[in-house]
């Protein structure tokens, strides 16, 4: 009974096993290492929430493809962003760029930060300047 | 008093932001190849692999460039307005057929009527990578200087042509004349 479900179990499992990319691996482990990387950085435009490493639409291995076919030919990784980004748009990459459009994405974040600590800095220094209440706590 | 009005115009503020953003559609995104230069291809015709077509075929004039499959269900919807828009002559649509099987293709041109000056079948999708293509279908607004002037992604009807591709045209026309 217990090899049964053990059988079972290791079924289920097995499910998410099953491979996405069916390329083959290239040769040298550092090139590899840089692929998994660039396409675990590109958004699946189909399925928006998904990057090209995850997902089996056709588009996806298209785009793993473009990408293994520029790195053969030597591309840099900035310069397979760029061709991406020059066809699909700052969307494509999931780190956006720290530059142009996309700065803003990167820049407010650190600016609600700063306004909120200038808030709890003033409100603070106020709460200070205020008398103490000593009747409130002998009563 | 100075604090409630901060605080109103603050919430004021986000729910405009919130306003705009809820009529977005977040599956249509914006083309980087808008006023670039069109990517240029040149491949088989999909009624005859043997002779070819691409963007040399319409160099100089203002054209439609529509991406479809016989797979893709919005393709099917906006086939008679193709035909129709073809019909009236008022400027040529030039296909690319986007991974796609060749046989399915030529029976649906062929059942359902071929509103291209020509179809390039794009196999494996190359050509559609270097469009930005990510959803058939799609139509491309070619100036006659080679530019892309504007992308609809979704089926084609009366009023997109009308609302979105008239006044384009009608500018750039009206500016080259």
């Amino acid at each position: 009974m217990k090899r049964v479900l053990v059988f079972f179990v290791a079924l289920l499992i097995s499910l998410t096993a099953s491979a996405i990319d069916t390329g083959a691996a290239f040769e040298d482990p550092e090139m590899q290492a840089r692929y998994e990387n660039l396409i675990s950085e590109v958004r699946c435009l189909v399925c928006q929430n998904q990057t090209i490493k995850d997902s089996n639409v056709f588009l996806a291995a298209d785009l793993r493809r473009e990408i293994r076919r520029m790195m053969t030919e030597g591309m840099t990784d900035a310069e397979i962003a760029d061709f991406l980004v020059a066809r699909y748009g700052d969307f494509v990459l999931y780190n956006p760029r720290k530059s142009g459009r996309t700065l803003i994405l990167w820049i407010t974040p650190a600016m609600l930060l700063g306004i909120g600590a200038f808030v709890i800095v003033r409100v603070v220094r106020d709460r200070m300047k205020m008398p103490i209440d000593d009747d409130a706590l002998k009563s | 008093m100075a604090r409630y009005i901060a605080l109103i115009v603050a919430f004021v503020i986000m729910i405009g932001i919130f306003a705009a953003g809820l009529d977005r559609d977040p599956t249509k995104l914006p083309s980087p190849l808008i006023d670039k230069p069109a990517p240029e291809y040149e491949l088989p015709r999909v009624m005859d692999p043997l002779l070819t077509t691409g963007s040399t075929d319409y160099a100089g004039q203002m054209v439609l460039v529509n991406i479809w499959a016989t797979w893709c269900a919005g393709c099917r919807t906006e086939h008679e307005y193709l035909l129709e828009l073809a019909g009236r002559n008022e400027i040529p649509i030039y296909g690319i057929n986007w991974r796609d099987d060749r046989d399915a293709a030529l029976s649906w041109l062929q059942q359902l009527g071929d509103p291209y000056v020509a179809s390039a079948y794009d196999e494996d999708g190359r050509v559609g990578i270097d469009w930005g293509v990510y959803g058939a279908p799609e139509t491309f607004l070619i100036g006659a200087g080679g530019n892309v002037m504007y992308k609809h992604v979704g089926p084609m009807n009366e009023a997109t042509w009308q609302g979105e591709f008239m006044p384009r045209i009608a500018a750039q026309t009206g500016a080259t004349r």
